[in-house]
């Protein structure tokens, strides 16, 4: 279901709703037919992350993760299993001895959830179970840096997990330092002494979703929090398949990025709407399915309200944001976003 | 049943008799004949209900170990030497969180320079890991080591680890008394664990834990070593009793408590002092030797026990710590500290598959009778090339690297250049 179909179907059957008066995705709930609505609208959600941890203000990384796993959880009827790479997540949840996981949860090390996943799923294939599903998750410096040759293993074996990238662009839990999906430009307490400015000028940043595609794994989607909906859907549609699937989910950080808590959602819905953070599937290495930019912005609106953009848009840096409107460019025409 | 095959083949098959869920595999020599024996025998169907993975490194395949025990599986995996060390994360990791994994190490050193060859560097690497560790003297030890730790791993719900030398027991092809599926599954219990990742019962594991509690779970990690001691033994004896063979437990003695000089060693190591031995004592000498089966945990009790008619101690072993001196010989005196009036040795030997001789171990309990052994000896060293190396650096501040001179020393390696 495409959120085009969800918005016409809810016109149709009810009144002519202007949803997009401000023009955003944040449609309240109560607005549409029942079976459109997010399962955080229902009294029976599952609540995968309880409340009472630690996550910042705004935190990206607290609301995605709460939607992917509560949608997994829904259409497993409850039967997964999550291994979680150190790191934020894994650090605001668990504070021993307390705990705001609902489902069986295991952190091992920081570079090894895609493996300790693919033997819980080797497990329960052991013991026969088919039911029980695996989940893998970590940040992106989990999983674009020391991660990475355990997350490419996992593809490689196609092993049935799938793995969740929250990607905010850096080490935020250690203080804000670079990963290599750290976008070209973005400032970080590492990135001082290379280059000329204050930003990471490794230019474009490791982007996971195109190499576990080349991989040639079932199912690699790219969600964003400013459309829970969309990622919902994504999560269903992956845990539709079997084998290892790949889903990156951008999660502004308002420490790391030096925004405002209350502008995470806007900012998640910026990144996309400049073309910096393109949302599309893939199946089998081949590209399915792109989201369109409803209401195309300069990248300067997007970098403007981060901190970490700050110098870019000094004049004398003119070059870094060009760099930066070109990858938007580039986005755009790769995975047709217009 | 008897049978003529190599260690490495004889160790899977015992592995199959334990019915592993899980085994994940990465090659590294000289264990690779273990894995690669396993996958045949899934592929065969004579071991049934077991998911055999390929994975991608050492430090994922104990880490697809972790995931796979946490969720309720028996699981096995081999590595060696560098791989060890590549996996070190994972191996402090797995014993932190109780899992009762099994894991063969094929003993190996550990390079710079690379070295493929036997010695114990890679053991004593993972010492403090907080795994159980015991090494076997014999490939028919091996086997029934084996079948001994998954039993004790899961008593304990700890991980052990079986050390067996890398190409002198792996590699030979020996006798080997293989045991009945049937006593295998009278002794070994269908595993069940004590926590597991269930849907049915959710739970959160590998938690962070900061100062406030953190002394108490190390501590009880200790604690749980300690009750080990007993657990090895209890095993062993039952084991004995089941197949009708003995494996030993903690320590095995072999005329150590009559003898005035005692070799203590780890390993295939003790076959070659045991012909010595015989011999020696043939001709009236008072030698022993006392075998340490269990390193971790460490017997104390067991040795001061075994030892406390002895006069002189010769701890051999294949590694050391540089800069400090012998690993084992440094807990022997430890744990010997309040015995009085005896003489403890450190012999370090056999390092990077170096033979070892009786002709050497000879050599040494000969100084030992006359009294001139001296503290640390390091056994069959080439004192010539050492000096003649330690005087190539004083004389050149660039003399090169050290292993490339003295390979050329030696005459391995053909002179393009000389310093």
């Amino acid at each position: 279901m495409t959120e085009t179909e969800i918005y016409s179907q809810s016109d149709s059957e009810q009144q002519t709703i202007k949803f997009y008066q401000t023009g955003t995705f944040t449609v309240g709930n109560r607005l549409l037919n029942e079976e459109f609505r997010t399962v955080q609208a229902t009294q029976e959600r599952s609540n995968s992350i309880d409340s009472g941890h630690r996550a910042c203000q705004g935190c990206g990384q607290a609301l995605g993760a709460r939607y992917a796993l509560d949608t997994a959880m829904r259409v497993t009827d409850n039967k997964i299993i999550a291994a979680n790479a150190t790191g934020c997540l894994e650090v605001f949840t668990t504070p021993y001895p307390e705990t705001a996981w609902s489902i069986p949860w295991i952190h091992s090390l920081f570079g090894n959830a895609a493996s300790v996943a693919a033997g819980i799923a080797a497990s329960l294939e052991a013991k026969g179970d088919s039911e029980t599903r695996v989940i893998a998750q970590g940040g992106d410096g989990g999983t674009t840096d020391i991660g990475f040759g355990s997350l490419s293993g996992m593809f490689d074996r196609n092993d049935d997990v799938l793995y969740i990238c929250y990607d905010n662009g850096g080490y935020m839990n250690t203080g804000v330092q670079r990963s290599s999906a750290t976008p070209g430009g973005a400032r970080t307490s590492t990135t001082m002494p290379v280059g000329d400015h204050p930003g990471s000028s490794f230019n474009t940043g490791k982007f996971l979703p195109e190499i576990a595609m080349a991989h040639g794994i079932p199912y690699v989607a790219t969600a964003s929090v400013h459309d829970l909906h969309d990622l919902e859907r994504k999560v269903e549609k992956a845990m539709s398949f079997h084998g290892a699937r790949y889903l990156q989910i951008n999660v502004p950080c308002p420490l790391g990025w030096g925004s405002q808590p209350s502008q995470t959602i806007k900012l998640a819905r910026m990144g996309v709407e400049s073309g910096l953070v393109p949302l599309f599937e893939a199946q089998y290495g081949e590209l399915t399915n792109s989201t369109k930019i409803r209401y195309q912005i300069p990248v300067e609106e997007y970098l403007k309200s981060q901190r970490r953009f700050a110098h870019v848009l000094k004049p004398a840096n003119v070059d870094q944001l060009e760099m930066i409107r070109s990858l938007a460019e580039k986005n755009i025409k790769r995975y047709q976003l217009l | 049943m008897l049978y003529q095959i190599s260690g490495s083949i004889a160790v899977a098959n015992a592995i199959a008799l334990c019915r592993p869920d899980v085994v994940p595999c990465y090659p590294i020599t000289p264990q690779t004949h273990i894995v690669e024996h396993l996958s045949l025998l899934v592929k065969n169907g004579k071991l049934k209900n077991c998911t055999y993975k390929n994975v991608d490194s050492e430090f994922s395949s104990m880490s697809f170990c972790i995931g796979s025990s946490a969720a309720g599986a028996r699981t096995y995996t081999a590595t060696a030497s560098q791989g060890l060390l590549y996996m070190m994360e994972a191996v402090y990791n797995a014993s932190g969180l109780s899992l009762p994994i099994v894991m063969t190490l094929g003993n190996r050193a550990i390079g710079a320079p690379i070295n493929i060859w036997n010695d114990h560097s890679d053991a004593m690497s993972v010492r403090d890991a907080g795994w159980i560790q015991l090494f076997v003297e014999s490939n028919q030890q091996a086997v029934d080591v084996h079948i001994q730790a998954f039993k004790l791993a899961e008593a304990l719900s700890l991980p052990v680890m079986v050390n067996m030398d890398g190409f002198i027991l792996t590699h030979a092809i020996t006798q080997v008394d293989m045991p009945d599926q049937e006593l295998v599954d009278q002794f070994l219990p269908k595993f069940v664990p004590r926590q597991k990742l269930d849907t049915n019962a959710p739970v959160s594991i590998g938690a962070m834990v900061g100062p406030d509690a953190f002394t108490e779970v190390r501590y009880l990690a200790h604690h749980k070593q300690k009750e080990a001691l007993n657990i090895i033994e209890q095993q062993a004896e039952e084991f004995a009793a089941i197949f009708g063979r003995d494996s030993g437990g903690l320590v095995k003695s072999y005329f150590a408590d009559e003898s005035d000089i005692v070799f203590v060693a780890m390993g295939s190591v003790i076959g070659t002092m045991q012909d010595l031995v015989n011999d020696l004592r043939d001709q009236g000498h008072s030698v022993g030797i006392l075998s340490l089966r269990s390193f971790r945990p460490f017997p104390a009790t067991a040795i001061c026990q075994a030892l406390r008619n002895v006069k002189q101690v010769i701890v051999f072993e294949k590694s050391f710590a540089v800069g400090m001196g012998g690993i084992l010989a440094s807990e022997i005196h430890m744990a010997m500290q309040h015995v009085q009036n005896i003489n403890i040795h450190s012999v370090i030997g056999g390092l990077g598959g170096r033979t070892i001789t009786k002709k050497s171990l000879h050599k040494i309990i000969d100084q030992a009778e006359k009294g001139i052994l001296e503290c640390e000896v390091f056994m069959d060293l080439d004192n010539e090339t050492v000096a003649k190396e330690l005087k190539r650096q004083q004389d050149a501040p660039s003399s090169g690297s050290v292993a490339e001179n003295i390979l050329r020393d030696k005459g391995v390696v053909s002179a393009s250049k000389t310093h």
